[in-house]
């Protein structure tokens, strides 16, 4: 499999290994791997032992090879091993690959079927488990066999790792939402497999999980759903978007958290519409933004390319809305199902002529949740698009998290004149303009359809305007207004989220990073750090960039943008807006469709430095 | 002597709004002016009122009526999109949509099919002249099969029933005329205002510039020379509708009225001329549509009405009050909601 562009280190050790280890599950699309994976990973996090899952499944609803990965670390590292000692070969497709990839010393969970075409290694450790046997003993309708077989490894893999067996029936109920009935049936095939591991495995391997206490209080999460949970904190009520992987997920959690926001009788104050398109979805969070709405749309790439002519639109009339884009890895179709951040540069500058768009980079689950919520206040208060860049990794994964802060701002609706106040406006400054700049910071005062005052009505266009929103092709008229737009987005540099800063150590190497890399990078600079390197880090939230960022490149003698597409697109952005004395700042820029590891960053780093 | 004022005490010269930038003689001037007429004649508030449309010179005309309305002039063919918005932010608002037969037919037809499949209540003004005005005079998908135009030949491709599409796309209200039949117009405009949903009025609206040559089926003489009413069309407000049977029926035997009732206990009353069409048959609708195109022949009215399909809004189950005017305690949940998803992911 792909998984191995990033390095693969050797394993070495054969003392008890205890809550530091990853699993790589093989199976076969829309075979129900899903939910046995899902119930591994929370059983892991019921035991407190720190946990996260990935999904590297392929573009196809069923029968292409899929992996999932679960990394338990007791420390609370999250990012996705390079190396995974056990893998659970389920796939005959893949099993032998798979095998191939094991570090010495590693685990093979597999059927006996599969097992007499992979046995061609003697240094790991085979545990071969009767399928189709064991499937015939269950109590399970034979109608629904084919659905639970995957439960097999689940109650192996718990044997032979020591994952209770009743902890695993309350997560299978949880998982059903309750029901019983399901979760009695799968369990069956669980204990099944448990017993007859017990009686017939010899364990050779120094894996195990124990209990520990890393996961009270925390909750586990997709960033999808934790941006939808912010938005409906947030205020969203009109969403229109068309589906699209990784996005997809993103709208469903709205429509699953929107009963939070219903009346007594159960009536909605969130419409949601699946449009036709995206240049529809992007239509109707313009007209929403304009009369009023906190609007939002969830894609992405191929998403956000048809929606480049609506950005650019309200850009220029200036309308709130709020776009999220799951990046996935492009250009083009790309590989659909893949993370990658390579959709920054053309986010920042979506649509035609000059123009920069507002960008949020979440790269936690809790930023999720809370630029889930900000993005409509600060859409608002700067009256223009805001586009949230996730990627699949944060927004299809599980997450482990603190619990998320209530918004600690109250909702803010930005400079909207209501027929009373716009009569005060019109009182103090003669007359009122759509685009007229009375505070100097660029952003102008707007009015709403159906406001009842003479002079609220206004007529919003792409065309050139002048302040009165009046149609104008005069240069004079058009240069103004291109500044005002320029000196709002300076107004927003300081209103956006600014980055996060760690520089407390007197390191020379600084390094520069946003969105998901956070984990890999994380748990690589420990390592260094274990080397005596130093380094200090930055990570960007929000575009256009804040001018922290200059002051920490001025500050280190070497400064490595660390990013997760193939371009180095943050490292063009800051060329592009600090060019002086940055010969000293280097991408590291990988792009491979997977989730960064810290053994990628610990590598290229010490290459790059050595 | 002061100007007419209608109920509002408004005179018409309050429903203008900038001078036209379109050339002089344009059909879609005359069709702005309708709308100003009828809007007057109704007496509705403009702020209560949005004013939208795509690109093109038909969607520029939105700044020359209703000036105290808001009104946004959005991408081309993309008018319904944006307005879907705006009335699911705000479902008290009237809409007034003005697009072209580029704007609809070509680049905007996925929109203008799901706009009307979605049923968001808007009086949807197609002014259709079959050519490009802007890009200086190409032809468009409405333009007829075998047509010549100077720059581009002869249009070898057959015309886009827009009426048709409407029908087809599950209209409830859909008309045709003539932007030089100003009584039809207003009629059928006073009508679409009363409907709640989607209403589409196909006005053949002439381009004085490049196509209004006499062979031409879009121009003013062919009109003037071949339009032919299905009916002559009245309006009566519910509050005539009392008096209705007493509407004294001079020349018209019974058989030859229809008065197709409206969701707002008004009547259209539609007086037959030579056709015998009933807008309430949608077999009939078609065919009418179908003749029309295949022998071009030129006939205007209410073609196809039906009673109105719920809206968006009704299909989304909203609440009462307009959602942009929702304020922060129905927009924001308590601490306690998100404590209680949060105990909810959390260990035991």
């Amino acid at each position: 499999m792909a998984i191995n562009v990033q390095t693969q280190p050797k394993l070495d050790t054969r003392e008890p290994v205890i809550n530091d280890f990853a699993f790589s599950v093989a199976t076969k699309n829309g075979s129900g791997s899903q939910t046995s994976n899902n119930v591994l990973v929370m059983s892991l996090f019921h035991m407190g032992i720190p946990v996260n899952g990935k999904n590297l499944f392929p573009s196809n609803i069923k029968g292409l090879p899929t992996w999932y990965t679960i990394r338990a670390n007791k420390d609370g590292y999250a990012a996705r091993k390079a190396l995974t000692e056990i893998v659970v070969a389920y796939n005959d497709g893949t099993a032998t690959e798979d095998v191939a990839n094991l570090p010495p010393g590693g685990v093979c969970v597999t059927t006996d079927k599969i097992a007499r075409v992979i046995r061609q290694r003697d240094d790991i450790s085979y545990y071969e488990i009767p399928v189709a046997k064991l499937m015939r003993q269950t109590k399970v309708p034979s109608a629904f066999r084919k659905l639970v077989e995957n439960m097999t490894y689940v109650g192996a893999v718990a044997q032979i790792f020591d994952i209770p067996l009743d902890l695993i029936y309350d997560v299978l109920v949880a998982n059903f939402k309750g029901k019983e009935k399901p979760a009695l049936m799968n369990h069956d095939v669980v204990r099944l497999a448990y017993e007859w591991t017990a009686d017939n495995i010899v364990k050779t391997d120094p894996y195990r999980f124990e209990r520990m206490d890393g996961t009270r209080g925390k909750i586990i999460m997709t960033g999808n759903d934790a941006g939808a949970l912010g938005a409906v904190f947030g205020g969203v009520n009109v969403v229109a978007w068309y589906p699209i992987t990784p996005s997809t997920s993103f709208v469903d959690g709205i429509i699953g958290f929107r009963g939070l926001r219903q009346n007594a009788e159960e009536e909605n104050t969130i419409a949601i519409v699946q449009a036709e398109d995206e240049l529809a979805a992007a239509g109707i969070v313009v007209g929403a933004g304009w009369a009023g709405a906190r609007s939002l749309t969830s894609t992405s790439g191929p998403g956000i390319s048809l929606m480049a002519e609506f950005a650019g639109l309200a850009y220029f009339a200036e309308i709130p809305a709020v776009f999220w884009n799951i990046t996935r890895m492009g250009p083009s179709t790309g590989l659909p199902t893949r993370t990658s951040q390579g959709d920054l540069l053309f986010t920042h500058f979506l649509g035609h002529g000059d123009g920069r768009q507002i960008c949020l980079l979440p790269g936690t689950l809790k930023e999720a949740f809370e630029f889930g919520w900000k993005s409509f206040d600060i859409a608002e208060q700067l009256q223009t698009p805001v586009f949230v860049i996730s990627d699949l990794d944060l927004g299809m994964n599980n997450w482990l998290s603190e619990p998320f802060d209530y918004p600690d701002q109250p909702i803010s609706r930005g400079k909207v004149l209501d027929a009373q106040s716009l009569q005060g406006f019109i009182d103090e400054h003669g007359k009122w303009g759509r685009y007229m700049d009375v505070d100097g910071d660029g952003i102008a005062y707007r009015t709403l359809p159906g406001t009842d005052h003479r002079f609220a009505g206004y007529f919003t266009r792409g065309t050139g305007h002048d302040e009165f929103a009046v149609y104008s092709e005069r240069s004079d008229d058009w240069v103004e207004n291109m500044t005002r737009l320029r000196l709002k987005m300076n107004t927003a540099r300081a209103m956006l989220p600014q980055p996060l800063i760690d520089d407390a150590s007197d390191a020379e190497i600084g390094i520069i990073t946003f969105g998901t890399n956070e984990e890999a990078i994380r748990e690589a600079r420990d390592w260094l750090a274990n080397d005596g390197i130093k380094t200090n880090y930055l990570r960007v939230r929000a575009l256009p960039l804040a001018s922290s960022v200059s002051e920490f490149i001025d500050a280190h003698k070497s400064v490595f943008v660390i990013e997760n597409n193939f371009d180095g697109q943050l490292t063009q952005l800051i060329r592009l807006e600090h060019p002086e004395n940055i010969s000293h700042v280097r991408p590291l820029a990988l792009g491979d469709g997977l989730p960064m590891t810290p053994n990628w960053v610990y590598d290229s780093l010490k290459e790059q430095e050595g | 002597m002061p100007p007419r004022t209608n109920h509002l005490g408004l005179a018409r010269n309050e429903y203008k709004g900038r001078p036209s930038t379109l050339c002089p003689g344009c059909g879609h001037d005359s069709i702005s002016n309708q709308i100003i007429s009828t809007s007057w004649e109704l007496g509705l508030e403009q702020h209560k009122i949005i004013k939208m449309s795509g690109i093109g010179c038909s969607s520029k005309t939105p700044a020359y009526f209703l000036g105290g309305s808001h009104g946004f002039n959005a991408l081309h063919g993309r008018m319904p999109s944006v307005a879907t918005g705006a009335l699911l932010a705000n479902s008290e608002l009237s809409c007034i949509a003005v697009s072209g037969d580029g704007d609809t037919g070509s680049i905007g037809m996925g929109q203008f099919k799901h706009v009307i499949r979605r049923n968001v209540p808007m009086v949807y003004i197609i002014e259709n002249n079959g050519v490009y005005g802007l890009t200086k005079g190409q032809f468009s998908a409405t333009a007829d099969e075998g047509q010549f135009l100077k720059y581009y030949g002869t249009n070898h491709m057959p015309p886009i029933d827009l009426a048709l599409e409407a029908v087809i796309a599950g209209c409830t209200f859909v008309a045709r005329s003539f932007s030089g039949d100003a009584k039809q117009v207003q009629a059928l405009m006073q009508a679409a205002a009363r409907h709640p949903g989607t209403s589409v009025l196909d006005i053949i609206s002439p381009c004085v510039t490049f196509n209004n040559a006499e062979s031409s089926t879009k121009s003013y003489p062919y009109g003037r020379d071949h339009e032919i009413p299905l009916h002559e069309i009245q309006i009566l407000a519910p509050d005539y509708v009392e008096a209705r049977e007493e509407i004294v029926i001079d020349d018209y035997t019974e058989g030859d009225i229809i008065d197709v009732e409206m969701h707002d206990g008004s009547f259209i009353r539609l007086k037959k001329l030579e056709n015998d069409h009933d807008p309430r048959n949608r077999r009939q609708a078609m065919d009418v549509l179908e003749r029309s195109m295949r022998e071009q022949i030129f006939s205007t009215g209410l073609i196809y009405y039906e009673e109105p399909r719920p809206t968006l809004a009704d299909t989304e189950d909203l609440v009462e009050k307009p959602l942009a005017q929702l304020d922060a305690a129905d927009l924001r949940p308590p601490k306690e909601a998100l404590d209680k998803v949060m105990r909810s992911l959390m260990v035991g």
